[in-house]
């Protein structure tokens, strides 16, 4: 038996059982890394004696009685913007090369006290700022089914990581699409939660309404194990919501006879690969056959969402990153001539272009004379979307969508056209602006063989419906079952 | 809007970034090109229209003023380029 190949719920259910151990299961993910990893390059850094170390602690505490849940002795990974204490968080960047996390992350806390055992961390865009992961500093990952193709971004190590079963899950962030695009790309599950649910406490700031972590799984219901595990109040994260989780596997085998499913006519546009339109259209069309009932909707800001993100995102960003400044941690500019100089070197150097863009757009964006123009007019474009949403959720239950209008790029494709990798997110976004849970789901593959993601829309706090509508999805069909070629 | 140099180099100032010739030139069309596209958002008329700095309404959560451990001094300055007798360093500068 291949054992990586094995989902968290069965993997789980055999170390329960005593009949697998943590330590055999670490050791062949570790394998694994070892032999196929230098080719996807999905990790920043492999924890290979930690993770062994800590798999015979949880094997002791297992065959002592002491089984923590499903999550206990799984080897998962988690995006290299999880401080964890004593091990190295880069965020894919120069200026944090070598940095040493002083303290946990409350996901990180939170896995290991489930029991997980953390491999490693993955590889991302610079700072999160991404579409492809070509923006870390630590070189691209490259997409498990074509590695001439990029996995997404910005939690594309994570995405390529799973795809390749070089771990069983990893928990990737989320701020204009950066978990479901890059799970889409890959086919494998992305699970952005509404924000609020998931403490962001330890998660290196990129844009603070609008980041939120989430699982990235082989399946919807090993989803939502990880999503139990990490969901929850956290008092060092007042923006996380003091609501009561639920066990998001307790309805998730439920049926989903008469669910009202929205189709927004304005995510079906010119310009979306046709490959991908067939595969979401024939998807939407099967939960009919499963009884609900197909209704189209209109969410008539849409076409205005990527230009509110592209002010709204890098002028949080601006300001978040201003803490880099090469006085208390990171990278420093050797050889300065004044402090201010000091700052300017440091930042220049220790950025790259991707994080520079952003900075810079921020910054004019809230600079004098502009912010009425640019930042207020943005926040106010918001509401507008928000409030599409929200009349759209009097009538139906989820709303259905592609998650990308296209399979995966070529590496290099648009590296050189900014604008253009901003439009990969063209449907992603408006999620995360009205702050919803969203869920990227496989169901295809286009002529060539590339991965095509259906997303699934909640109303706020209700991942427990499209997780059991992804759940649905996802057993009457064998998407998720297929392996890419490097793996 | 057009963006001129002048802007780019005003902007990278406020940030403190710092650009040479070639990737001024560079960022000087790109952010030209990336607000002309975000001028989009003039279409709309939002007079009328509050804006949404934060999609959760809540208020802030208080709770008790309790002393716990954290870092110690050590833990905190660990990743200090320079440090000295506790404290985060930085070269000494002589300016007007």
């Amino acid at each position: 038996m291949d054992l990586s190949s094995l989902t968290i719920k069965e993997a789980s259910e055999l170390i329960r059982k005593k009949e697998i151990s943590p330590v055999e299961l670490t050791r062949v993910v570790l394998k694994r890394i070892e032999e196929k990893d230098p080719r996807i390059n999905s990790y920043i850094t492999v924890l290979w004696d930690e993770a062994i170390n800590q798999a015979k602690e949880e094997e002791k505490l297992i065959v002592s009685g002491n089984y923590r849940g499903p999550l206990h002795g799984i080897p998962l990974s988690v995006k290299d913007i999880f401080v964890m204490r004593g091990v190295r968080t880069t965020c894919g960047s120069k200026i944090l090369e070598n940095f040493i996390s002083p303290y946990d992350s409350t996901v990180v806390k939170k896995l290991r006290e489930a029991g997980a055992i953390v491999v490693g961390k993955n590889n991302m865009d610079e700072f999160a700022m991404g579409s492809s992961t070509e923006n870390s500093y630590f070189g691209p990952t490259r997409n498990p089914w074509d590695l001439d193709r990029v996995p997404g971004g910005s939690s594309g190590g994570s995405a390529a990581a799973v795809s390749a079963s070089l771990c069983f899950a990893s928990i990737g962030t989320d701020t204009g699409g950066s978990i479901r695009q890059p799970a889409s790309l890959c086919g494998v599950v992305g699970l952005k939660p509404t924000y609020g649910r998931v403490s962001r406490f330890g998660m290196i700031a990129f844009a603070s309404s609008l980041d939120q972590a989430g699982p990235i799984a082989k399946t919807v219901e090993d989803a939502a194990l990880v999503l139990n595990v990490i969901a929850g109040s956290d008092p060092r994260d007042s923006t996380s919501v003091r609501l009561p989780v639920p066990d998001y596997t307790e309805h998730i085998n439920e049926g989903i006879k008469g669910l009202r499913i929205g189709i927004p006519k304005e995510y079906f546009i010119k310009g979306i690969d046709p490959e991908v339109e067939g595969a979401v259209r024939k998807a939407i069309n099967f939960f009919e056959d499963l009884g609900a009932h197909l209704e189209e909707i209109s969410l008539p800001h849409t076409e205005y969402a990527v230009s509110a993100y592209y002010i709204i995102a890098p002028s949080e960003a601006s300001s978040n990153l201003a803490r880099y400044d090469g006085v208390r941690y990171g990278f420093r500019s050797p050889h300065c001539e004044s402090l201010r100089d000091m700052y300017t070197k440091t930042r220049a150097q220790g950025f790259g272009a991707e994080v520079k863009r952003r900075i810079m757009i921020g910054t004019y964006a809230l600079s004098a004379g502009y912010y009425d123009a640019y930042y207020l007019k943005a926040q106010r474009v918001r509401t507008l979307i928000k409030r599409d949403f929200e009349k759209a959720f009097e009538r139906v239950d989820v709303i259905m969508t592609p998650t990308s209008p296209e399979v995966a790029f070529r590496i290099g494709e648009k590296i050189d056209d900014p604008l253009k990798m901003y439009l990969s997110d063209i449907f992603t976004i408006p999620c995360n602006l009205a702050g919803l849970p969203g869920i990227s789901v496989p169901c295809g593959f286009n002529s060539e063989g590339l991965p095509i993601g259906l997303q699934i829309l909640g109303k706020p706090f209700d991942e427990e419906t499209i997780l059991r509508v992804g759940h649905n999805y996802e057993i009457h069909t064998s998407w998720t079952r297929r392996k890419p070629p490097f793996a | 809007m057009k963006i001129t140099r002048e802007t780019v180099l005003h902007v990278a100032e406020l940030g403190r970034l710092e650009f040479n010739q070639e990737e001024l030139e560079k960022f000087t069309e790109q952010l030209g090109r990336i607000l002309q596209y975000v001028e989009k958002l003039n279409e709309l008329d939002t007079r009328d229209v509050e804006p949404t700095f934060h999609v959760l309404d809540v208020s802030t959560p208080l709770r008790e003023d309790v002393v716990e451990s954290w870092l110690t001094q050590d833990e905190a300055l660990e990743n200090a380029p320079h440090r000295e007798e506790g404290f985060f360093a930085v070269p000494k500068f002589i300016e007007d």
